[in-house]
């Protein structure tokens, strides 16, 4: 495979929240990257910092109360963290678009799916052609083309419908018509499907990844449900208390994780395959405010050393594009 | 095999639609629809099904919250279908449920130990206050949690310590069967992996039989001794988790299976394929005719939209509602070769 150039590129990101219990540190030197046209996964458990990163690389983590973040977000060779509200405005739906776990709570209920769909075509037409409105008659057949590539059946009527008229399904396929109808070049797709049942978000994630390959469109998936992250994303970065323990191929992850983290969340997943379930991660996610020295993880690890509590554990190559923060895998200590 | 501890009868429970002016009863919604199993001691019974497929009205029906429209439980060979004064309070130590969400399921204004000591009250289990206490801490031993706990509120707790209390308010009675609705669903899957051995330790120890609801397939495979599998209402498939997964004979059930999301190839490699064109599931108020799959099956014939399809028993336990079900099984050829010369 070529190397395709970076889209995403997360460099050593820290978010600190002012909170009542004092400073919260949630993101500890998160690094993500994502290539263009790729699809990449990020699981990690609740609370772990997924949606935090995810909101810091879209430009709206709110601040207060978050602190202003440090590191870099480098979307399609511009800093996020240094952008304009106007600048985020205009990357927003051109550059990046989003789709959310609930289609409900993200589409307007007293708007049809159409006059919804139609301002987005017109806010993206107005972008890339310096002000000027599309026609009526354009942004219908725009409309109606995006809908048709997401197979809703009877796409003229669907446009007269309101959003609690569709089903979850169709919900989702509208949203994702939609977020694809500017041609964005990332797409951040936060639990999609999660809240639907197994059939039908078989059918989702099929569609969506059939879309974004012929599309050319990088996918970040942010999910907690591994399943997800082996069905549709090519590379998985598990996160795990505000830090990034393993990355690597999703499939070599997934069959064989090296972290001791990464190996509990696999192992607690119940197989199809009805292997005995192995009983879980001693110990609970640890408060923000007084995060563990060193490793996160050191608390609730049965492979701690001296050295965990002392210092962070750096990412270590461990095979070709896998990298492992622990302890563990530092030359001289490796098991 | 030995007597069933629950016997359920071609259950059903509609629910009246109404509508208009004078809120005449426009139609029903066939939520359950002529469902029979029988759960056998020491056994977990798992019930899958997609949202809407009335899995969880047979476990409220079940448990009395609802009122089943026809048919009949049998709990211990006693009909419980009509509960009496002195039935019901048998039955209801006999029976407890734990539900999905331990956050709307517990009392927020109530600590973990009045929480705990309400139906020690009630059933009369302890003398004194003293006594209570013992039998609380000794319920939170069960439920591995520490007793330092018993006096936070819900809200001071993590979701799976809240569904650990759960667990020890139905255990307070000392039941013998528990019904539980999704009961890890909410939980991240570390927590419920723990949970998941402490539902199983829980069972061996104090020799519980299980109704277990879930949407998941894998965590079926993983904990059920049998499994049963709903569609809109009625039961399409019911037999051993380790045949069932096997020879899964009706499309739907295939479906379910394979649409399964999984993380390792072991696993993608037991999935059968896949029988289903796509579509919805659909509305309970009006299903389909006939095997209420039909318009989603790749493998239909004319006469699935007509009839409803009788119960074949496939093999020793293993019941499917299918027309096709003789020619979808094959075990002898092995089923997956044979399905997939009938789809192509």
């Amino acid at each position: 495979m070529a190397e395709r150039s970076l889209l995403l590129d997360i460099r050593d990101l820290q978010v600190q929240f002012r909170v009542y219990e004092g400073l919260s540190r949630v993101l500890d030197g998160v690094c993500l990257q994502v290539r263009e046209a790729e699809r990449v996964g990020l699981a990690g458990e609740t609370g772990c910092g997924k949606t935090v990163t995810m909101k810091a690389a879209m430009g709206i983590l709110k601040s207060p109360p978050a602190q202003f973040p440090t590191g870099e977000v480098v979307l399609a060779g511009k800093d996020v963290l240094k952008m304009s509200p106007s600048e985020i405005l205009a990357m927003k739906g051109k550059t990046i678009a989003m789709i959310f776990q609930d289609p409900l709570s993200s589409l307007n209920p007293v708007f049809t799916v159409g006059q919804q769909m139609f301002d987005v075509i017109r806010y993206g037409h107005r972008r890339a052609s310096g002000g000027r409105h599309p026609t009526r008659a354009k942004t219908k057949q725009t409309a109606i083309a995006a809908l048709e590539s997401v197979r809703l059946p009877d796409p003229e009527r669907t446009l007269k419908m309101y959003p609690l008229e569709l089903s979850g399904g169709m919900r989702q396929r509208a949203l994702i018509a939609m977020a694809l109808v500017n041609r964005p070049r990332l797409l951040v797709a936060d639990e999609p499907g999660t809240a639907l049942d197994v059939t039908i978000q078989a059918q989702i994630l099929e569609l969506l990844k059939a879309l974004v390959r012929d599309a050319g469109i990088a996918v970040l998936i942010i999910t907690h449900d591994l399943g997800v992250i082996r069905e549709i994303a090519e590379r998985v970065y598990i996160m795990y208390a505000g830090q990034v323990v393993e990355t690597g191929p999703a499939a070599a992850i997934l069959d064989a994780p090296q972290h001791p983290y990464a190996e509990g969340l696999v192992a607690s997943v119940p197989r199809l395959t009805g292997e005995v379930l192995a009983h879980g991660i001693p110990g609970t996610i640890p408060d923000y405010t007084e995060t563990p020295s060193g490793c996160r993880f050191h608390p609730r690890c049965d492979h701690r050393m001296d050295v965990c509590v002392q210092r962070k554990p750096l990412p270590v190559e461990t095979s070709p594009g896998r990298h492992v923060s622990c302890h563990l895998f530092n030359g001289e200590t490796r098991r | 095999m030995s007597e069933p501890i629950l016997a359920v009868e071609n259950l059903s429970k509609h629910f009246p639609l109404r509508s208009g002016l004078l809120h005449r009863v426009s139609g029903y919604v066939k939520a359950v629809d002529d469902v029979t199993f029988t759960v056998h001691p020491g056994e977990i019974l798992g019930l899958v099904g997609e949202s809407g497929s009335g899995k969880s009205t047979v476990a409220k029906t079940i448990v009395h919250l609802y009122g089943a429209t026809s048919g009949r439980v049998r709990f211990k060979g006693r009909d419980v279908s009509q509960l009496d004064r002195q039935t019901a309070r048998w039955y209801r130590r006999e029976v407890q449920m734990v539900f999905q969400d331990p956050k709307s399921s517990l009392n927020p204004r109530r600590s973990v130990s009045s929480t705990l000591e309400d139906p020690l009250i009630i059933y009369r289990l302890a003398r004194s206050r003293r006594e209570r206490e013992v039998i609380v801490r000794t319920l939170l031993q069960q439920v591995e949690m520490s007793s330092r706990y018993m006096y936070k509120h819900p809200s001071a707790l993590s979701g799976g310590q809240r569904q650990r209390v759960a667990i020890a308010r139905a255990l307070a009675v000392n039941p013998s069967f528990l019904v539980l609705d999704e009961p890890t669903s909410a939980l991240d899957v570390s927590v419920q992996a723990k949970l998941i051995g402490l539902f199983i330790r829980l069972q061996e120890e104090l020799g519980l039989s299980y109704l277990f609801i879930t949407h998941n397939l894998s965590l079926v495979r993983t904990i059920a001794t049998r499994a049963a599998v709903m569609y809109v209402g009625k039961l399409y498939e019911l037999g051993t988790v380790e045949h069932l997964f096997r020879y899964p004979v009706h499309p739907y059930t295939r479906t379910l299976i394979a649409a399964a999301p999984v993380i390792t190839q072991a696993e993608e490699r037991v999935k059968p394929t896949m029988m289903s064109k796509e579509g919805e599931i659909p509305s309970p108020v009006n299903p389909p005719s006939g095997c209420a799959f039909h318009p989603r099956c790749s493998g239909a014939h004319s006469r699935c939209s007509e009839d409803l399809p009788p119960v074949v028993e496939v093999a020793p336990g293993h019941l499917v509602r299918c027309w096709r079900a003789e020619e979808l099984v094959d075990p002898s050829e092995g089923t997956e070769t044979r399905v997939n010369s009938l789809v192509s």
